[in-house]
């Protein structure tokens, strides 16, 4: 326990210490010489690309996971994606992406240029939006991909005077954005999407000379200038404004490697450097990962971790420190041997009434021990503090023992993540048992899940969830759909549809189409059927969950991929997609509508579609001949009644045409009824006549029609003349009523006397000849009829022009005789 | 006239609530566009947005210029354009023109499509297609409630009758679940839940998927139960001629979103008048429910009733005087101006009734529900159209015949039909293939029913294709049964009885005690058994897709709370305000609370001119 301060180093105020994570068992033959080296932030894998022969090798932390021959060209840069998954930058731009255990997944271009120009250098780099790269090519020119899942190439601005690639370069993100950093001998730039700017880094002293190296902090928010005279100036990145150092080494050397080494509110962000065979470092070649909180150095032999140290842990450790959790770590030392000097300890903290810190302490500092040894006594000495207080909240202290827990197993040796608990509190747990299931433990995994207690969507779905795709890469399609379906159940938030779409990218269709069955939610599982190309089964589960939209997303997809005839096919088997679709033809694709039909063999919905366009011609012709289709079609559908109405349409079109041209009527597009109108309304009664045969109209409309037009234009005459024709097939009453509407009573009364025996009495009530009505109805000794007599002569009584000369009880003796 | 009132009627929830809810987000999409921007508002989204905002609300948030969706070209010079309008296909075009014109005068603006209640893919793919995508940003206005009244919600939505009986397009079928999600995490938890019809399945199912997805906060219900029900269910209500006072302004006047424009001969001005119809007129609010026959004697005492309140003044000091004008005059001036619209209105209703021969109509409507007398109705009917009465009332009159007769005869058919085509043009040929697929005049099949099923299903051999086997069966879902319908739930009173208009026996009043709604007959049998049981017969009729289900699980089932008297009733595919007196009259009967909800107040000519420009 004395020892623990013996590695630590003074730099400045702060201490830092170097921490051996694991010894490395890999054999390498030429150490990490010509090797391309790549190892992912918060303890990620190490992955290595040797030049001769051309190997790649992935490995854990210790453990190696994978080797296999290199067989794709040159690689310029390795690096790792967010989720784990190696990318290699290749000389001619295209990056390929392999998985953790070696096995290729898939590959896109950095543009088409590049494939002659040629990667010069590539850097790979994370930021909100995921995982990106950046390269520059042989023609000087950058081109940037912020995140590589949605892969949006940007060509940056060309750099003023820069020939070949430029002494070095780092990728910034900062306000939502992604730049580029560069220096081209002294000269400083940043490139953003449309500018290139030349800055110049303040108090850097002007005999300091070009910018050999730079590198930007674990957050982005400091950067580290080394020029070729030796000088290092640290800064914030951000505008480049504010100078925090400027030291001279003394070393003229370009550094191999420069990485920042700092944590998050740290005394003193402080910048690690390597050159060749100097500094901290064995002398053996080797890689400098940043992380959050330190440096991790890779050698062919060891993994060390160097970092600044807590300062909880100073406070605690310092030799010969009076903070109380060093007091708290030494009574309960004192107390484990039995001696009073224990209560010496804990009194001198009551006094100070610091023992909740003390507490607080040891437990912050347990969090920050890699040796599980010295976490232990930490943490029983907090638990010790913690007994001789009664209002203390053991949350804190509960967590920080769980948690280490399961630092430590994922620490192991044969896990190999060597995490601290600040990358843990910044990585999530979420995260966390992402990477475990990535690299396949998943019994780990769900233990962790299960000991934290997580909520089962969270945690153990998902564990379940990778399981069940990685699952599928061996195993015949029904017993591995069976095997999921027994383990998955029904956990909550377990995407059936992910599982499915996993087994898609294995090529496993069939298995696939399985798994949807159990996927509940259609919206999950049309987007990947259709991406299976089953679109028929795509488009009936679309159906089934009743959401038009999905439905009209399918329909869409299907016109794009499917030939005409096979997606009219498909649609005719699905009637409420097929309306859908003709909802929208009808709207957009006039045309289309008719292939529709066509296919179909719908001559009805044809013939329909033949009269709808004939109402949107203008040209008589081109609307006779539609119409004559249309009457062709109905025949078909043998729809004899539609056929013949629209046979009279197109004749009655011709004789407006004819009357048009003769008579310049206007009567195009009118109905056979206003035809009519408009011709008695000319006087035509000759052509109206002939209407009336050729279209065989019913005698009592053609009667009603005559009858109202001649009334309307006052020919008395004629319109006696046309009662007297023949019998008037709608009575003789309509003939009194049109009269006085016109306000004609004298023409009226002409028809009275011609009106039947049942009407009589009407016929007089509408002319308000009420004694003629009386007496109509005492004839026909008719009791309701009486009333209506009798009720109109109250109404008009003492105002009306026309008084019963006999008074009403008369009239209502005779009733009541009868 | 006086309602005995079986119970204390149970408060009604206070849906002011839903408007604020849509305000406040329509401000916040206003407000996501930030500056001066001129809005494009759909034309019928006009009246309802002026209930949510009014222009002042509008401007407050930057609104500059307010135009109509005219689709003409743009003389907006605003750097922003703000587009709030329904998700059709057309506006969409419309609005790609727009942008592509400005893209070749080389003008720049912003654009923002604004799509209530929600956005359709097709309407992104139309965006998609045209190029513009990229060049305007979308945003969802769930505005899915409208409370009209304090007692009616409308989805403002007239289009879901055609799109889901006439077209089979069930876009709207989410939306209505939607609305009823929101009613129930509002004012539920939803104690039951009854419907009948395949819509009204669709609706239930997609509001269960919901709350089963959706976290369920409990709160004391405010609406017990619901009863969900399809247009389709009952055609032969909205056809009837309404005869009660609000039905009759709607039928006359036409009420648009709760609001009703009285030209000048009601006002006896050269004005026009905009008069919001709902609780808060007092006169309106007294009349709206009465058989219009009660309404003039109604008017004459309210009127006589206000001359006394105003003839106090006569008597008193100064002090009472000072006193009354400061309370009372203000109400009475106000209860004025109110009753003499209503007369005018009134008035005005007699004049065009009087001068349609509407006894004549009303008489023959009657005799058609009763089925008595039917070759006079075919001849009046025939006459009717002969002289060219109207065009709708012709289509109303032979849609009731056909559907209380359950089909035409195939003579009376052919022959009425090409009577209304020599009448209105041949162009209504779609007309009625657009109402033989609604089931609303048909021809009726020779022989009985079960030779035609066998025809039916030896064609459906021959042609083995699903889609023809829906069609098929659903045509033969479309025999309205309505004499035998009429029969179980006696749906017409007996004719030899007088029926006191004054004191309303049952719902029939409303029909001048010829015929009880059937739509909501059925809603009285359901709630009377709190089941479906015992209307087997009736269901078969209908066609099945009854439901009854327990709600949601928390929800207060003991009868003695208030809210398990307060019933939600949701028609999808419109409802009339006859069906809604009907429902309030029910309401009184039984100590429940009505709320209805509808997709749109519709009526007769509402429904038969959504499928008069269905093709052209």
């Amino acid at each position: 326990m004395a020892f623990i301060t013996a590695n630590w180093n003074p730099l400045g105020e702060a201490f830092y210490r170097k921490t051996e994570l694991y010894e490395m068992c890999w054999t390498l033959r030429d150490g990490l010489r010509d090797s391309l080296v790549a190892a992912a932030p918060y303890g990620g894998p190490i992955g290595r690309n040797i030049i001769t022969p051309p190997v790649a090798v992935l490995s854990v932390s210790v453990t190696c996971l994978s080797v296999f021959q290199w067989k794709s060209g040159p690689v310029v840069q390795l690096g790792w994606t967010v989720s784990d998954e190696l990318l290699c930058v290749q000389e001619d731009g295209s990056v390929l992406i392999y998985d953790l255990f070696g096995s290729f997944k898939r590959h896109f271009s950095m543009g088409q240029e590049v494939v002659q120009s040629q990667v010069l250098e590539a850097k790979v780099f994370h930021s909100p939006y995921g995982t990106g790269i950046a390269i520059v090519t042989g023609s000087s020119r950058f081109t940037l991909a912020t995140n590589i899942d949605d892969l949006k190439l940007r060509r940056l601005p060309e750099v003023p005077g820069l020939q070949g690639k430029p002494s070095c370069w780092v990728v910034l993100t900062q306000d939502r954005q992604t730049k580029v950093l560069l220096s081209n001998g002294p000269e400083l730039y940043i490139l953003d999407n449309t500018s290139c700017t030349a800055v110049c880094p303040p108090g850097l002293s002007p005999q300091a000379g070009s910018i050999v190296h730079m590198s930007v902090s674990f957050s982005y928010k400091y950067l580290a200038l080394f020029t070729d005279t030796g000088h290092l100036w640290t800064g914030a990145s951000l505008y480049l404004q504010d100078k925090l150092s400027e030291v001279d080494t003394k070393k003229t050397t370009t550094p191999k490697q420069m990485v920042w080494c700092r944590r998050p509110k740290s005394q003193q962000p402080s910048v690690v450097l390597m050159w060749d065979r100097l500094l901290m470092v064995t002398g053996d070649p080797c890689v400098l990962v940043g992380e959050l909180d330190g440096v991790r150095i890779i050698s062919s032999v060891y993994q060390e971790l160097l970092q600044e140290v807590p300062l909880v842990c100073q406070d605690i450790f310092k030799i010969a420190s009076m903070a109380p959790g060093a007091l708290l770590l030494e009574a309960h030392r004192e107390y484990e041997k039995s001696s009073q000097k224990a209560d010496e300890y804990l009194r001198e903290i009551k006094e100070q009434s610091m023992l909740g810190e003390a507490v607080r302490q040891c437990v912050e500092a347990a969090s920050h021990e890699y040796d599980t040894s010295t976490q232990k006594s930490l943490l029983r000495a907090a638990s010790f503090g913690k007994c001789f207080l009664t209002d203390f909240n053991p949350d804190v202290f509960v967590s920080t023992c769980r948690e280490l827990r399961v630092l430590n197993a994922v620490r192991e040796s044969s896990v190999g993540m060597p995490l601290t608990h600040t990358q843990f509190k910044q990585m999530t747990l979420q995260v966390l048992i992402d990477r475990l299931v990535y690299r396949q433990f998943y019994q780990l995994a769900i233990e962790i899940c299960h000991y934290l207690k997580i909520p089962d969507y969270q945690g153990v779905s998902r564990v379940l969830k990778h399981w069940a795709s990685c699952k599928q890469k061996d195993l015949s399609d029904e017993s591995i759909a069976r095997a999921v379906c027994v383990k998955v159940g029904d956990s909550p938030g377990v995407s059936y549809s992910h599982i499915a779409a996993k087994a898609y990218e294995c090529g496993r269709t069939e298995l696939a189409i399985k798994l949807l069955d159990f996927e509940a939610r259609a919206g999950e599982q049309v987007p990947l059927l259709l991406k299976m190309k089953r679109s028929q089964l795509a488009l009936s589960k679309a159906v089934e969950s009743g959401d038009t939209d999905l439905v009209y997303t399918v329909v869409t997809y299907l016109k794009n991929e499917m030939n005409r005839g096979d997606f009219f096919m498909t649609l005719r088997n699905q009637p409420v997609a097929l309306s859908l679709y003709r909802q929208f033809c009808k709207l957009q694709e006039q045309d289309t509508l008719k292939d529709l039909y066509n296919q179909d063999d719908d001559h009805h919905e044809l013939a329909n579609y033949y009269v709808t366009a004939s109402y949107r011609e203008k040209r008589l012709d081109t609307r006779l001949s539609l119409l004559q289709s249309a009457v062709d079609e109905y025949n078909k559908a043998k729809n004899e009644f539609a056929a013949k109405a629209t046979e009279d349409e197109m004749r009655l079109l011709r004789f407006q045409r004819k009357l048009d041209d003769e008579k310049g009527a206007g009567l195009l597009g009118l109905s056979l009824q206003a035809t009519m109108e408009a011709l008695l309304a000319l006087g035509l009664h000759k052509q109206a006549e002939q209407l009336y045969r050729d279209f065989r109209v019913p005698d009592k409309r053609y009667w009603w029609l005559k009858l109202k037009s001649l009334a309307e234009k006052e020919e008395w005459e004629e319109l006696e003349k046309f009662s007297r024709s023949k019998k008037s097939p709608i009575g003789y009453l309509a003939f009194i009523e049109v009269c006085m509407k016109c306000n004609n009573k004298y023409e009226a009364k002409k028809y009275v006397s011609k009106v039947t025996p049942e009407q009589k009495v009407k016929a007089h009530l509408a002319i308000s000849d009420l004694e003629g009505a009386a007496d109509a109805a005492i004839e026909r000794r008719n009791d309701s009829e009486m009333g209506a007599v009798l009720s109109r002569c109250t109404t008009q009584d003492g105002s009306g022009p026309v008084k019963p000369k006999r008074p009403h009880s008369v009239a209502q003796k005779e009733c009541n005789k009868k | 006239m006086a309602h005995s009132a079986r119970r204390d009627s149970p408060e009604l929830p206070d849906f002011s609530m839903l408007k604020r809810l849509v305000k406040d987000q329509l401000i916040y999409l206003l407000e996501q566009l930030p500056g001066k921007k001129d809005l494009f508002i759909e034309a019928d989204l006009m009246s309802p947005l002026d209930r949510i905002a009014n222009v002042s609300i509008l401007k407050q948030h930057e609104v500059d210029k307010l135009y109509k969706v005219e689709y003409k070209p743009v003389m907006s010079t605003s750097e922003q354009l703000c587009f709030l309008i329904r998700p059709r296909i057309q506006t969409v075009k419309w609005i790609c023109d727009v942008v592509n014109a400005d893209k070749t005068a080389g003008k720049c603006r912003r654009y923002k499509l604004i799509f209530t209640p929600q956005k359709f893919y097709a309407c992104e793919a139309v965006l998609e297609e045209e190029g513009i995508f990229g060049d305007v940003s979308t945003d969802e206005w769930t505005f899915n409630l409208l409370p009209l009244d304090e007692d009616i919600l409308s989805l403002e939505l007239p289009e879901f009758f055609q799109d889901y009986f006439l077209a089979g397009d069930q876009r709207w079928v989410r939306t209505a679940g939607t609305a009823l999600h929101l009613l129930h995490s509002l004012y539920g938890p939803f104690s039951k839940v009854y419907g009948i019809g395949r819509c009204s399945k669709m609706v239930y199912e997609l509001w269960r998927e919901q709350v089963e997805e959706g976290e369920q906060k409990a709160h004391q219900a405010e609406i017990g139960k619901v009863f969900l029900i399809d247009r389709d269910v009952d055609f032969v209500t909205p056809l009837c001629s309404q005869v009660v006072y609000e039905g009759l302004v709607d039928d006359i006047f036409r009420i648009k979103c709760g609001c009703v424009e009285f030209g000048p001969d009601v006002t006896s001005s050269d004005k026009s008048v905009k008069v919001m119809l709902n609780s808060q007129d007092k006169v309106f609010n007294e009349i709206r429910n009465e058989h219009f026959s009660n309404v003039f004697g109604f008017l004459s005492q309210k009127a006589r009733n206000l001359q006394t309140a105003y003839d106090k003044r006569r008597g008193m000091d100064i002090k009472q005087i000072k006193a009354f004008v400061s309370e009372e005059l203000k109400g009475l001036k106000q209860e004025h101006r109110q009753l003499s619209l209503h007369i005018g209105a009134s008035e005005s209703i007699m004049k065009k009734k009087t001068k349609q021969d509407f006894q004549e109509l009303l008489k023959t409507e009657h005799s058609l529900l009763e089925g008595f007398e039917i070759r006079e109705c075919i001849s009046f009917i025939e006459e009717h159209m002969n002289r060219q009465v109207s065009m709708i009332e012709s289509l109303r009159l032979l849609c009731l015949l056909s559907i209380t007769e359950n089909g035409l005869l195939p003579k009376d058919y052919r022959s009425l039909k090409a009577q209304y085509l020599q009448s209105y043009g041949v162009d209504h040929l779609f007309t009625f293939v657009s109402l033989r697929q609604l089931g609303l005049l048909v021809e009726q099949q020779p022989g009985d029913t079960l030779t035609v099923m066998e025809s039916k299903v030896g064609k459906l051999v021959n042609d083995k294709t699903a889609g023809k086997l829906t069609d098929a069966f659903s045509s033969l879902a479309k025999k309205s049964n309505f004499r035998a319908l009429s029969r179980k739930l006696s749906l017409v009173p007996k004719s030899d009885e007088e029926y006191d208009l004054r004191v309303p026996r049952d719902m029939a009043y409303i029909f001048s005690g010829a015929y009880i709604p059937l739509s909501c007959k059925l809603i009285e049998q359901v709630l009377e058994r709190d089941s479906w049981t015992g209307l087997e017969e009736v269901t078969r009729l209908l066609n099945g897709h009854e439901f009854a289900a327990a709600g949601s699980s928390g929800a207060d089932l003991s009868e003695k709370n208030d809210a398990q008297r307060i019933i939600l009733v949701m028609f999808l595919g419109g409802c009339t305000f006859s069906e809604i007196s009907a429902l309030r009259f029910l309401g009184r009967e039984r100590g429940y609370r009505f709320i209805v909800v509808t997709t749109a107040i519709t009526n007769s000519s509402r429904l038969l001119e959504a499928l008069l420009d269905n093709h052209v």
